[in-house]
This record gives C-alpha cells, sequence and structure tokens, in this order.
C-alpha cells in the first residue's frame, strides 16, 4: 500500500467517523432508489410506477394478489362474485383503521371504487360499477352492468387505494386534492415527509389491521434521477432496493456487487411491452403489406441478445408473454429480408418510400437506438427512414397523440388485465386524437371491437382465453403494431432483505413483510 | 450615498423585473408541448373530457394575453401560483430548495474569491515566477473546462478511485435521526465536491483578475511610496496594493452572481443537489409553466438585488464614488 493510499484510507475512515455510522431504526430501515418523480401519492387518480410504489404502502385496498395471479385478502376478508357475475360482495375486516384513527367502512370501500372510476385514467377498470350497496359498515356490494372478470384484479393495491372518505369527500376535485399531497390512508405505512422531487418518507402504521406487520419502522424512497449517481448510492449502501432497473449495463453492474442480488421476478401484472406503433390512417402504413414487410425487416433477436446484451425478452403479441392469456400459436414475423422485398414490391413500393420513426424520450437502449438500427435495417428493403428525436416527452406525446407521426416506438403497459392495458390500443372506439396511449395507431378491425367486448365480459376463464387468443391472431396478422420485446424490468436489492416483493404486482405492493435478515 | 439614487436603483430594478416576467413568459409559451397532454400522460393517460378539465383548471385556455395579465396581476401579490405537476404551491417548491441553492452558491463564491484572490496576488508578487505561470495555466484550464465536465471528472475520482466524497446528494438518509451536529457535518460533507466543481470556474476568473489588477496597482507610485517607508511585503501587498486592485473584484464579483446561479443548475443535476437548479431543469422537461416561471422569476430577483447591492458596495468601497 502506497503511502498516498494509506493517506486517502485515513482520511475516508476520519470523514466515516466523523459523520457517523449508518443509523437504523429498529425494525430496521428499506431505502428504495427510483428516477421516478411521484407527482403526489394517491394511485387513486394517477397511474404509473412513481405514485403506486408509495401508494400502495399508505393505502391498503379490498384484495391483494399473490404470485400465481391468486386474489388474496386485505381490506376484504372475503368475497363473492354472484352466480350472475353482476355483483361482487366484499366482507371488510372489522378492525381496520385509518392513519388518523378513523375506522374502514363499506362507505369508505364505496366512495374509494367511484371516485377511481371517475378520476382514474384507466376508464376500463371500474367502467361497468353502476353502484356500490352498503347495506352496513362492513359489507360492500358491488352492482355492475354487465359481468366484469377484470374487477377482481382491478382491487389489488396498485389500482384501488382505499380513500377516507372523511378527507377526500370534502367537494373538492380529487386529482388536485391537498390531501394527495399529505395522504391518510389505512396501509401499513404512514406518511412522515413528502419532499416533491426528492423523497419520500414513511413510517411504520402501529395501527395496521393485520396482526404483526409491517416489520420493517420506516420506508424511504429516494429519487436520484441519474442512473450512474444510483448505481454508486445502491453500491455504497445509500441505498437497498432499485426496482424497475431497465439498462443492461446496470443490471450488469449490480449483478457484480457481491451483497446485491437481482431478480427479474415481480413484474408480471405490469407487462410493459416496447413495440413500433404504425399510424395505420397514413397512406404508405395503411397497407398492411407494408407493415408486415417492416416486421419482417427486424431481427427481434438481435434487439433482444445484442443491443440489450440478454437481458431483454422477445414479445410477439399484444398481451405480455408471461400473462395466461397470452397465446403462443401468433405468427412471430422472424427476419425474412426476402420475404420483406417481396411484400414490398408486392403492395407497390418496389421503389422504396420514406418514413418518419419517433421515440418516446426515455432509456436510449429501449428506444433511440433500436430506431436507429431499424433505420440502417430498413434501408435494406428500401425504406428511407428519417430518425425524429423528440427533446422532451411534451413534444413526443404531442406528435403522437396528435396522429402527427408515421412509426413512433413507446412503452405501454399491460397492467394485469389485458380489459384495462391492451384493450385502450385497439379499440376503435378509442381512437382520440390529441390523448396520448388511446388507439393512436387509428386501427379498427369490426371483428377485433366484438372480440374484445366480449371477452371483457365473459366470466368463464377458458372460455375468455379462447377469446384473446382470437384476438391476438387477428391482430398479429393486421399488424397495427409490431411488438419487439418486454421491458428487462430488474429488481436489485441488498442480499440481507427477505421477503423482497416478488408477485405479479412486485413493489407495487404492500411492504408489510419485507424484513432485515440481522 | 443618498436615498434618491437608492430609490432610483430599486425602481430600475423593478422594471428589469417586470420585463424578465414578461419575456419569461412569452419564451416558455413558444415550447413546443402542451402542459394538458404531459400532465394527463404523467396520470397515464387522459379522455378528451379530462383534457378539457385539465386546461380549463389551469387556465390554458384563455387567451395568452389574459394569462399573462393573470400571471402579473398574481406576482404582484407575491403569488407564484400551483405546480402543474406537483399540485403545490410554487413558493413551496421554490422554499424547500432555496436553502440548499444558497449554501451551494454562497458556498462557492467565497471559496472562489478568497482562493482566487490568494493566488492572483501570489502570482503577482513574482509576475515573471514559476507560481505566475502556475496561476495562469490554472486559470486558463479552469475557465475552458465546463463545468459539468470537472463535475463528471471529479465523481469518477470520487466515487471509484478515492470514496471520501459522497458524489450524490446534500444529506444521507440514513443520518435522518441524527443530531444536528452530525447532520451539518454530513451536509458540509456533501458540499464539497458540487461548490468545488461550481468555484472551479470562477476561482480560475479571480485568480488572472486579481493578477492583472494587483499587477497594475504594484507599479503605481504609492507602492513605491509604501515600500520606500519601510512597509513590510506583507502590508504592501494586502494593505496597500489590494484594498486598491479590489474594486475590479467586487464588479465581477456581483456581476458574476448571475453565473453562478445558472452554474448552479448544472452543478445541481450532475449532483443530486436538492436545489432550485434542478428544479428548474425538471419543470422545463415537465412544461410546468407556474414552477419554471416561478424559479426564473426568484433567480432574476436575487441577481437583481445582488447587483444592486454590488453597487452600493461599490460605492462605500471607493469614497471618490460616494457623492455622484
Amino acid at each position: 500500500m502506497t503511502l498516498m493510499t494509506r493517506l486517502m484510507g485515513a482520511a475516508a475512515l476520519t470523514v466515516t467517523t466523523m459523520v457517523g455510522a449508518p443509523v437504523y431504526a429498529d425494525g430496521g430501515t428499506l431505502v428504495i432508489a427510483s428516477t421516478q418523480v411521484p407527482r403526489h401519492l394517491n394511485g387513486a387518480v394517477q397511474s404509473g410506477i412513481a405514485t403506486a410504489m408509495p401508494s400502495t404502502q399508505i393505502f391498503a385496498s379490498p384484495l391483494r394478489y399473490d404470485e400465481n395471479w391468486e386474489p388474496q385478502p386485505y381490506l376484504a376478508e372475503s368475497w363473492e362474485v354472484s352466480e350472475d357475475g353482476m355483483s361482487v360482495t366484499l366482507n371488510l375486516v372489522q378492525n381496520a383503521t385509518f392513519h388518523d384513527g378513523q375506522p374502514v367502512t363499506s362507505e369508505d370501500v364505496a366512495f374509494s371504487i367511484m371516485t377511481t372510476k371517475e378520476n382514474h385514467p384507466f376508464k376500463s377498470m371500474f367502467a361497468p360499477v353502476e353502484a356500490i350497496e352498503t347495506p352496513d359498515a362492513h359489507t360492500a356490494v358491488i352492482k355492475l352492468s354487465q359481468p366484469h372478470p377484470a374487477l377482481l384484479l382491478a382491487l389489488s393495491p396498485a389500482l384501488a387505494p382505499v380513500l377516507p372518505k372523511h378527507v377526500y369527500g370534502d367537494g373538492q376535485d380529487p386529482k388536485s386534492h391537498p390531501a394527495n399531497s399529505a395522504p391518510v390512508g389505512s396501509g401499513p405505512f404512514l406518511l412522515e415527509e413528502f419532499t416533491a422531487g426528492e423523497a419520500v418518507v414513511l413510517k411504520k402504521n402501529p395501527n395496521f389491521f393485520l396482526e404483526g406487520r409491517p416489520v420493517l419502522d420506516e420506508v424511504i424512497f429516494r429519487i436520484i434521477k441519474d442512473e450512474s449517481a444510483l448505481m454508486i448510492a445502491m453500491e455504497n449502501g445509500e441505498a437497498d432496493a432499485y426496482p424497475f432497473m431497465t439498462q443492461s449495463s446496470s443490471i450488469k453492474r449490480m449483478e457484480k456487487a457481491d451483497h446485491l442480488g437481482v431478480t427479474t421476478d415481480g413484474y408480471a401484472a405490469v407487462g410493459p411491452i416496447n413495440w413500433l406503433a404504425f399510424n395505420t390512417a397514413s397512406e404508405k402504413l395503411s397497407d398492411v403489406r407494408v407493415r408486415q414487410a417492416i416486421a419482417y425487416a427486424v431481427d427481434r433477436d438481435f434487439i433482444t441478445k445484442a443491443l440489450h446484451r440478454g437481458v431483454s425478452s422477445s414479445q410477439r403479441g399484444p398481451i405480455i408473454e408471461t400473462s395466461p392469456f397470452f397465446d403462443e400459436t401468433i405468427p412471430s414475423y422472424d427476419a425474412d429480408l426476402d420475404k420483406a422485398t417481396a411484400l414490398m414490391a408486392e403492395a407497390g413500393y418496389a421503389d422504396g418510400m420514406d418514413l418518419t420513426i419517433d421515440y418516446i424520450p426515455g432509456p436510449a437502449e429501449q428506444q433511440k437506438n433500436i430506431a436507429e438500427y431499424m433505420k440502417s435495417q430498413l434501408k435494406k428493403i428500401g425504406i428511407n427512414v428519417e430518425v425524429r428525436a423528440a427533446p422532451d416527452f411534451p413534444t413526443w406525446a404531442g406528435r403522437v397523440g396528435g396522429h402527427d407521426f408515421e412509426l413512433s416506438m413507446d412503452i405501454v403497459f399491460n397492467w394485469g388485465d389485458p380489459v384495462i392495458g391492451v384493450h385502450r390500443t385497439y379499440l376503435s372506439s378509442n381512437i382520440n386524437k390529441g390523448v396520448i396511449w388511446s388507439n393512436t395507431q387509428q386501427y379498427a378491425n369490426a371483428k377485433v371491437d366484438e372480440l374484445l367486448n366480449a371477452a371483457a365480459v365473459e366470466g368463464d376463464l377458458e372460455k375468455r382465453k379462447a377469446l384473446y387468443a382470437e384476438f391476438q391472431q387477428i391482430v398479429a396478422g393486421d399488424l397495427p403494431v409490431y411488438w419487439i420485446n418486454a421491458l428487462p424490468y430488474h429488481t436489485a436489492f441488498d442480499q440481507k432483505l427477505q421477503n423482497v416483493p416478488t408477485g405479479i404486482w412486485g413493489f407495487m405492493h404492500p411492504y408489510d413483510q419485507i424484513s432485515w435478515s440481522e | 450615498m443618498n436615498t434618491s439614487y437608492i430609490l432610483r436603483r430599486l425602481f430600475y430594478g423593478l422594471l428589469l423585473m417586470l420585463g424578465v416576467v414578461v419575456l419569461n413568459f412569452l419564451l416558455i409559451r413558444m415550447a413546443p408541448g402542451d402542459p394538458a397532454v404531459v400532465i394527463a400522460g404523467e396520470m397515464g393517460g387522459a379522455t378528451e373530457e379530462m383534457l378539457e378539465s385539465i386546461r380549463e383548471e389551469y387556465g390554458l385556455n384563455k387567451p395568452l394575453l389574459v394569462q399573462l395579465g393573470i400571471y402579473i396581476g398574481d406576482i404582484a401579490r407575491f403569488d407564484l401560483g400551483e405546480s402543474f405537476f406537483f399540485n403545490q404551491p410554487v413558493t413551496h417548491l421554490i422554499g424547500l430548495r432555496i436553502g440548499p441553492t444558497i449554501l451551494l452558491v454562497v458556498t462557492a463564491q467565497l471559496l472562489s474569491i478568497v482562493l482566487g484572490v490568494f493566488l492572483g496576488v501570489i502570482a503577482a508578487r513574482k509576475p515573471n515566477g514559476i507560481m505566475s505561470a502556475f496561476v495562469s495555466v490554472f486559470a486558463t484550464i479552469g475557465y475552458a473546462v465546463p463545468v459539468f465536465w470537472t463535475g463528471i471528472m471529479l465523481i469518477i475520482l470520487f466515487a471509484s478511485i478515492v470514496p471520501i466524497f459522497p458524489v450524490e446528494g446534500m444529506q444521507s438518509v440514513r443520518l435522518r435521526d441524527a443530531n444536528v451536529f452530525v447532520k451539518a457535518l454530513d451536509i458540509l460533507h456533501h458540499l464539497v465536491l458540487p461548490a468545488f466543481t461550481l468555484a472551479i470556474i470562477y476561482l480560475a476568473q479571480y485568480a488572472r483578475l486579481s493578477r492583472a489588477s494587483m499587477l497594475e496597482v504594484l507599479g503605481s507610485d504609492y507602492i513605491r511610496t509604501a515600500r520606500a517607508k519601510g512597509a513590510s511585503e506583507k502590508s504592501v501587498l494586502f494593505k496597500h496594493a489590494l484594498r486598491n486592485a479590489a474594486l475590479p473584484i467586487l464588479t465581477v464579483a456581483g456581476l458574476q452572481f448571475g453565473n453562478l446561479i445558472s452554474g448552479a443548475l448544472l452543478v445541481e443535476t450532475v449532483f443530486n443537489w436538492p436545489g432550485m437548479g434542478r428544479l428548474a431543469f425538471d419543470s422545463i422537461l415537465r412544461r410546468d409553466y407556474p414552477t419554471i416561471m416561478g424559479v426564473l422569476f426568484f433567480a432574476s430577483f436575487m441577481v437583481v438585488i445582488a447587483n444592486i447591492l454590488t453597487d452600493l458596495s461599490y460605492r462605500l468601497a471607493d469614497p471618490r464614488l460616494r457623492g455622484r
């Protein structure tokens, strides 16, 4: 060891001693690092990972889900779906209270579901809910206009937080309610501090209705927007878990750290699909042969294995491949340049064409790099692609929402049930100019509409699967979207952590069972 | 110094602020992208009715000039509005971040002035010596290197090679429950790299400026007189020469304040420092108009105040200007 290294070591030791060793709360503190900024903490009026992670700790919900897609009791200790599928009865636990001491009643559950129905961007979650009856303080009966098999999944913590009616029922707009930044829920943790854009600090709820939980004393969400700074924080123990990690370099780097584990579990319900959308209303792309030619020209394997260094997996259809509704038999458009060239000629574009490609500003590896790869690949079949980088999300959203695009790369989530996250892209009734993540492809197929509408109300799982299988076969043929890969979500976590959430909702699920092994 | 002078300066300051507000407002509105689409996008998508209700709620459907009028009226009442993104008052968001930014900017300013002037004085003592050459080279490099590059180099150095300083954030979350003394030390520990990064470019400028200024003053008659009457070298340098050479430094220090604040934007982003600069940067990407305008308003306010104070201190330091 050189003198210089010794001196540096001594200096480091002195500084660490001066600053003090980490102070842990008794049950331990869990520091979760994230690059995403929550607008506020109320998941009833806001979708997305950033809000859902803290929201699912602060608010409890009627049900929760295990890793096998099975609903589990939460605020509802039991539930029954009526024979005809037109009503669902929730029997609530007796001892649940909000963080301010008020009891959680069926009134709160009814109020919350109706508030979410009216204000959450995912309209299909509770659209069939007509009314919620509350025969007594602990029974809520959800009355439906049609059977709604997606309802139970929509009662998950990430989608149906139970809000206190006595706080949110004051007539203010729930979307901008002041309580969204200072929420009162009945979940395992209560809000201690919310510094917008910086951190969310949660403390153990001592009166949580599930005996002996939560184990942790404190959960802190730290927002570190710079990925490399976040990596350093994980490596030096300033943060304990980093969920929703996608960059291959980060994943490889986290795998190398001795004290960290890395898993891909916990993202089944999110179903994040990276895709290439076609504006089917544009003249050139209205011909299905052109869309198919593009699909044949692109090599999914090259993207997942080379561009993503093997961390992502290919995605062949509109429903995430890990979902029970995915149909294995759909055409996969394996790379075939001859076929692609032939299709172009057949469509009357033997001399080629010019196209533009946009991409949602985000991780370059998932977006920009693939767009650039497509540019070079499509040149081989005579398509001259201009890559239109957007400086920021508003610019991109303006173009795609305004239907002012030809090709666009995007990441869209399935959100568990196809009714919630899949239908919106393919239903012709959802072509809404100016609205991002609607059917911006302007794809319309009456048979697809019919199948999706039938699947939305089909109570029998096997029949529902069959309807979705037929839907997948048709859209895979029509190709309004060319699905590329499932986003390679990984979680890095300190190996001393136990019960890291690996269910279908992963880190958008209560952390009441997480603990430190020492 | 008379009162009418101060009042006049304040009036000009006020006019300048009004210009800044109008210009900011118009420039930001010219950027492409509809904030309602961004808000809806952040919410996870929306229907057309939702977009309309968002525009209605934030007054985005009113004519631009009406919006400007309302905004100026609000500012006159010290109301900076509510963030589109966070639904929290902009004054609250700025309030949370003003402390860290001031801490960073003032530390960097002091560091650059003290060290820069010291280096400049040392260099001026022997204009052809090694020290002088070193200061010149250092100043040229320091001035030429972009601040974010310095930051990234320091991060690489201190993150992996010599990990003695934290490379991101202002406080360790693990020390939330620690006592005030430990917390203060922790903040100082976190401050080292960002403050040095921000200071380095200005440090170089001060070194060059004070070297030149000192060289000029050291050639004056009164310095020769001071030496002739037997004043010590230290007294000649720091008492007689520096005091007279300080005026240009003071002017530059005042003018530099604005640059420091814009430099802070980069440094805060590189080091994840929870200040106003990062808030401004993030808000621009989110088209969070009220927050961007609030931060710009506040930053211009600080710069205008700093300039007025410089003007006044200049008059205090130079007796010849007092009567004018």
